[in-house]
């Protein structure tokens, strides 16, 4: 009776729905393998995760994050210039991409539907898209190529150029979400437009984009490729010991900051990348040490900031 | 008084600066669209840059460093370079880590959207991003010490005696593979880990857009819910998942770190995906910074270029597909 019925003249149904037990056995199997497939996915998340604890936490200990390396053969030594680097690397990774970024994303927001608008979105979409090996190769032919050195500067860049399609991207995002009252408030009171986006759109979306900046830091504190031809990589960089010397020869605080940045500079993922492919079992010992520095430093950031804005969003919603 | 009557005579000049400047509200109109232009810029100067900086190579071995070469020769003692072997290698274990990655997180995509209990889906979703977070180079260390010897190494064993004898499969599937297990298959199965997140999420997102009507109507007809899913929703998503995959593949060629540290680097003439290898991102990580000579870094630069330029055209369709689902679903009859 149904068979007949023109609205099922759909044969692939006609045929299904002969075999009802099958369907059935079909429908259930399916279903149960899409949670299988979801645990085998998350299968490695635990394992990394369990690994590198158990392996990184062997060798973890005071000296590690407070000492410089030392030569192979003595024990003891640390990580003390990867955690400097990083920290240099992505302060200027942050300031080159966070006042463009932001200020992009007010273009995008408020502009979304112009040829301009429309060009950027596109832009950013395929900067995030752009492998971060190539990011590296463009860093060394803009600076290192004309400077004639490697340097913490040209591997900032690259960072930076890692970072901005996240803070673009989260930034409209949020930016989106201030309700138009607010603006038009400010627009009313007298306020020029410029004064109305700083002091009233950004704080209004201060929190969502602060959580923007986050992911890219986090993001961008991870890569390496980027900085193999830019940073370089740097046993002996050392902040205090640089500032000292600059100091004593009595530079001004611009003169060493330029001095500081112009060094080669090494970064944990850098350092963790070059002592996996030493064949000495300490150094091995000490790159899952500074994974697992790493490992938790992403995800100690990406984790705090999903439950910030999931409790934000959910107190939004609530009223 | 002189200058007194000279203030009171309004400057047009003047006035026409401060009308147009008034409130500063144009120079940060110029300020934003600025730098929103700097973002069009960098994606463009990076381009332009890689070409001008490889000019030599270019010119030096034309079409012939990409095209298909069975014994292409990369030699910087001699100066000769072609890129297919890495080319081959790129192209090999990103279609593998596709192929592998796409129905996988379709399952996810599925379990998420549709069947997990409301409570599970977003610590489930964060989960899952969670692997994309993860650096590169953990991935690389990971698999050197744990997954190439514990499952790559014995799995490429057992395709080896299994596919590797096959007539037409033997080309993919020669052994032995190496003992610590590095190899091109180790780079397709650490890839497939790292692009599951990014095909997931977007699938996730395409099959959370269709609207509720297509599931009642099909379910109505008599439909289980995987017939549901199997002929209504995927086809109804299906540029959207599309476009995922692409967007995955986009991430696969040119991920770096991991596939450097497990892929065995090693230019061998074999096309097994049992033996090591190169890809166009490894030989460049590998060589860029010790390159002997001139043409020899500029011989790696143009390889970044062919993986720029092979990334951009993907994105490219990548985003237009996703984009179309986007305009296509009706805001209102979202579920």
């Amino acid at each position: 009776m149904t068979t007949s019925s023109p609205a099922l003249s759909n044969r692939r149904f006609i045929r299904s729905s002969t075999g009802y037990m099958r369907r059935q056995v079909v429908n259930r199997v399916m279903l149960s393998l899409t949670g299988v497939l979801t645990a085998l996915a998350l299968l490695p998340l635990f394992w990394i995760i369990g690994y590198v604890f158990i392996k990184g936490s062997q060798s973890l200990s005071l000296d590690f994050f407070t000492k410089l390396p030392t030569p192979l053969g003595i024990p003891g030594g640390g990580v003390l210039h990867a955690i400097e680097g990083t920290v240099v690397l992505t302060i200027l990774a942050g300031l080159f991409a966070i006042p463009p970024g932001v200020l992009a994303a007010f273009y995008v927001a408020g502009h979304p539907n112009t040829p301009l608008g429309v060009a950027v979105r596109f832009g950013t979409d395929v900067l995030a898209g752009v492998p971060s090996i190539v990011v590296g190769l463009f860093g060394y032919a803009l600076v290192v190529k004309n400077q004639g050195h490697y340097s913490a500067l040209a591997g900032g860049i690259a960072l930076a150029i890692i970072m901005l399609p996240t803070i673009v991207r989260t930034t409209e995002e949020m930016l989106k979400l201030v309700p138009h009252t607010l603006r038009e408030g400010s627009l009313a009171l007298g306020a020029p437009e410029w004064k109305t986006s700083l002091s009233v759109t950004l704080q209004a979306a201060a929190n969502g984009i602060l959580t923007g900046f986050l992911l890219g830091l986090a993001r961008a504190s991870g890569e390496t490729a980027p900085l193999l031809f830019t940073a370089l990589g740097n046993e002996h960089f050392e902040v205090v010991r640089l500032v000292q010397g600059g100091l004593r020869n009595g530079q001004n605080l611009g003169a060493i900051l330029v001095n500081l940045v112009e060094q080669p500079a090494d970064s944990l993922p850098l350092t963790m990348w070059k002592y996996a492919q030493q064949p000495y079992a300490e150094r091995i010992q000490q790159s899952w040490a500074v994974a697992l520095v790493l490992m938790l430093f992403v995800l100690l950031i990406n984790i705090l900031v999903r439950v910030w804005s999931h409790a934000r969003t959910s107190r939004m919603q609530g009223g | 008084m002189k200058t007194y009557l000279k203030h009171q005579r309004p400057n047009p000049l003047l006035a026409r600066v401060q009308r147009v400047f008034r409130h500063g509200d144009l120079p940060w109109d110029w300020l934003i669209a600025l730098m929103a232009g700097v973002v069009i810029l960098l994606v463009l100067g990076i381009g332009l840059l890689l070409w001008t900086t490889s000019a030599n190579a270019r010119a030096k071995f034309g079409l012939s460093f990409v095209l298909p070469t069975p014994d292409a020769s990369w030699d910087p003692i001699s100066d000769k370079f072609q890129a297919w072997p890495f080319i081959y290698g790129t192209l090999l274990t990103s279609i593998v880590a596709i192929a592998l990655a796409v129905p996988i997180s379709l399952g996810i995509a599925v379990f998420l959207a549709e069947l997990c209990p409301a409570r599970l889906r977003q610590p489930l979703s964060w989960m899952i991003e969670l692997l994309a977070a993860i650096p590169s180079v953990i991935y690389g260390l990971w698999g050197i010490f744990v997954f190439l010897p514990k499952v790559v190494a014995p799995f490429g064993d057992f395709l080896g005696v299994t596919l590797g004898n096959l007539p037409g499969l033997s080309v993919l599937f020669r052994g032995p593979i190496p003992e610590s297990g590095a190899s091109r298959l180790a780079a397709s199965l650490i890839l497939t880990i790292m692009i599951i997140p990014t095909i997931a999420a977007v699938s996730r997102d395409v099959f959370l857009a269709i609207p509720r009507a297509q599931r009642e109507a099909s379910l109505a007809l008599g439909a289980t819910q995987w017939e549901t899913i199997w002929q209504v929703l995927i086809p109804y998503g299906l540029s959207g998942i599309l476009g995922a995959a692409i967007l995955g593949l986009g991430r696969a060629l040119g991920e770096t770190m991991a596939v450097t540290m497990v892929i065995g680097n090693s230019i061998e003439g074999s096309l097994s995906l049992l033996r090591p290898g190169y890809t166009m991102s490894s030989i460049i990580a590998n060589e860029f910074a010790e390159a002997v000579t001139q043409l020899h870094s500029e011989a790696l630069i143009e390889i970044g270029l062919v993986l720029f330029a092979l990334t951009l055209v993907l994105n490219l369709i990548a985003r237009l597909l996703v984009w179309s689902v986007a305009r296509r679903t009706p805001q209102e009859a979202r579920a």
